[in-house]
Order: C-alpha cells, then sequence, then structure tokens
C-alpha cells in the first residue's frame, strides 16, 4: 500500500461503508471523523461512499480536490452489490449478509461491531473470521486505528460453503437413496 | 359427599391414566423423533414446509434449497416468512411458480432461527403426538452462531423437537453433541 505523501494524482480507490437496514450512527459518524479519513488517504483510497440507512447523522459531504477524501453518502440503494463490487475496502456492520456477500466477493472488509445492540451475539462471527484472517474487526472507537495497523494483503480469501453435505443427510435421514 | 366420593377415585384413576398415556405417547415420540425415516428404496415426495427468516437468515436457507431441490423429493412446498420480512418470500418466488395449500400438516419442516419457527415447530410435534401426522423437523443454525445457540435452536434442541439439528461451527457441535457439524452454509 502506498505510504504517505504519493497519494496525489493515482486510481480511484473507494471504501464503501454500509449499515445495511440497521441504525447505526456510530460508524457513520466514525468514519466521518477526521482520522479514519486522514488514515484512508494515508492508505491511498480517495473515495469514501457511505449508506447510511435509517441512521439520523449525516455526514459531510466532500468533492475531493485538492487531496482530500471525496465523501458522499446515502440512505439506501437496490444495488449495494454494485457499490460493493467497485470498492477496495469496504466497512460494514455486523450483519452476517453483508459480510459474506462482501467476503465472497473477494473484498477487503473491516467489521464494526454496533455496541449499542441488546442482544449483541452478532460480534461472534465477526470475531471468529477475524481470528481466521479474513477480515479485520473493531468498534467505532478504534476504526482509525484498525485502518492504521491493516494491511489488506494478509487477509485470506475465504472459501466459499457448501450446503451439499446437509442436504445429504437430510435425504438420507428421509430413506432417499444416495446420488 | 357420597356421591362425590364415590366418583372421585374413578375421576383421579381417569386423570392419571389419561396424563400417563400422554407422557407415554411423548415419550414415544421423542423416542421415535431423532430416528431415520422409511427405510425403503423409493419413498414418495413428501410435503414440505420451509420457515424463512431475515436477510441473512434468508440466505442460508437458499443455500440449502438450491441444492436439495434438485430432485422431486420435496414437494408440495409451503414458505412461511416472519412478518417484518418482504424481502424473503420475493427471494422464494425466484425459486418457485407454484404456491400449494397445506391442509393437513407437512411431512418435512426445513427452519433455520426465526423466533417464528419454534411454534410452528411445536405445532408439527403435537401433531406426532395426537397421532395426526409424523413428521420430520429439520433445524440449521445460523452461522452467525458461533459460541452459543440461538434462543430458537436452544429450545428445539433441548426439547428434542428436531429430528436432525445443525450447526455451522465446529465448536458449537462440541458444546451440543447431539448436533451435526459438517461445514458452513455460506
Amino acid at each position: 500500500m502506498g505510504d504517505a505523501g504519493d497519494c496525489v494524482k493515482q486510481e480511484k480507490k473507494v471504501v464503501f461503508v454500509t449499515v445495511g437496514t440497521t441504525l447505526f450512527n456510530a460508524l457513520v459518524r466514525a468514519v466521518d471523523t477526521n482520522g479514519v479519513k486522514q488514515e484512508l488517504l494515508r492508505k491511498g483510497y480517495t473515495h469514501l461512499v457511505i449508506q447510511m440507512g435509517r441512521g439520523s447523522y449525516n455526514p459531510t459531504k466532500c468533492n475531493g480536490e485538492e487531496g482530500s477524501l471525496a465523501v458522499d453518502y446515502f440512505t439506501f440503494s437496490p444495488s449495494i452489490a454494485d457499490h460493493l463490487r467497485s470498492a477496495s475496502l469496504v466497512i460494514s456492520h455486523a450483519g452476517s449478509g453483508s459480510i459474506f456477500e462482501t467476503l465472497q466477493l473477494g473484498k477487503p472488509l473491516i467489521v464494526v461491531v454496533n455496541e449499542d445492540l441488546m442482544d449483541n451475539h452478532q460480534s461472534e462471527l465477526a470475531e471468529e473470521l477475524a481470528e481466521r484472517k479474513h477480515l479485520y474487526c473493531a468498534h467505532p472507537q478504534t476504526l482509525h486505528q484498525t485502518i492504521s495497523d491493516m494491511n489488506v494483503d494478509s487477509l485470506l480469501p475465504y472459501p466459499s460453503g457448501d450446503a451439499t453435505p446437509v442436504a445429504k443427510l437430510i435425504n438420507t435421514f428421509l430413506g432417499f437413496p444416495d446420488d | 359427599m357420597t356421591i362425590a366420593s364415590l366418583f372421585t377415585p374413578s375421576i383421579i384413576t381417569i386423570t392419571v391414566s389419561v396424563v400417563l398415556i400422554a407422557i407415554t405417547r411423548v415419550f414415544y415420540i421423542l423416542c421415535q423423533s431423532g430416528k431415520p425415516l422409511y427405510p425403503s428404496k423409493s419413498p414418495k415426495p413428501l410435503s414440505t414446509l420451509i420457515v424463512l427468516g431475515s436477510g441473512g437468515h434468508t440466505a442460508e436457507m437458499i443455500n440449502v434449497l438450491n441444492v436439495l431441490l434438485l430432485k422431486d423429493r420435496f414437494c408440495p412446498r409451503f414458505y412461511v416468512a416472519a412478518g417484518t420480512d418482504n424481502m424473503s418470500l420475493q427471494k422464494a418466488h425466484l425459486l418457485e411458480e407454484n404456491v400449494f395449500n397445506l391442509n393437513e400438516g407437512p411431512q418435512v419442516v426445513l427452519c433455520n432461527g426465526p423466533g417464528t419457527c419454534v411454534p410452528l415447530c411445536v405445532i408439527a410435534f403435537l401433531f406426532k403426538v395426537v397421532g395426526v401426522r409424523w413428521s420430520s423437523v429439520f433445524y440449521v443454525e445460523s452461522i452467525a452462531r458461533v459460541r452459543k445457540l440461538s434462543l430458537s435452536g436452544l429450545l428445539l434442541y433441548k426439547l428434542r423437537i428436531a429430528d436432525q439439528f445443525f450447526v455451522q461451527w465446529p465448536q458449537l457441535q462440541r458444546k451440543y453433541p447431539r448436533a451435526h457439524y459438517v461445514g458452513c452454509l455460506m
């Protein structure tokens, strides 16, 4: 990744932030801080696109002149998949749908755990996948540190799951012959 | 007084025997549940109830259905979705062309987590106890559950209502030994 200073004229590198259908102001606020934006710039990213969902906190838009990070946001979109595909880095809430959609596209991913949720079982999945080096797991307050410490090339690709063994056991249980 | 004292023992006897029969029946069903069905060579297609949850849950279920429905073994099929969820049924419609009526209870119940599946599975279990319809309940715990089962999963596991119970992480299988772990769906 590029070091500080060599990111003046270069290709477009988009960071896509998604909260899905959840309410996650803390994440939107975190990516809108100068600390996080400076880290992203330092890492060579040029654009920040935020899907903010039902949140009430509106980030500050910026057209990215004079070497600053271009920032844009929207609430919902039917084409989340397109945004994921065009991103160089995805910062997502901890929902399993978003996590696996991103991993299956092979995109570097930082999952930010929402500490305001009552039943916070979702952090289990993010922590397990982080332990297996498929993604980075962060909290809103530690996001800038995670970005600064991360090395996206060290992440391991996620092998796609396979429902065949489950289907096989179900078929056997019900007495259907093996194929 | 005398009439009451005459009848009381028989009422107690009847109540006790009914309760005993019911308990015996429940235990019999619990013993039979979890055992593989019809070891015949070419079983008929089975009517199937599929309980859909939200977002991630539905994606996991669709992955199972994509493999399971390759042959005409699970039909007719009935879909139920949680009330708040409008995307899941749309996704199911992408898979299905026909909608049927469910009139005598399904023979197979497939579910993977939303709270709505618990009452449906309990009803399926009661159908077995009463002898209306024998069914097999398959429960796949969500991949998001790594260290602990969801409440729905825990209930169906502990009450032994699920005939086959799948988890998607090996550490969870070690904690719940009657569960199957055969890899991830996602």
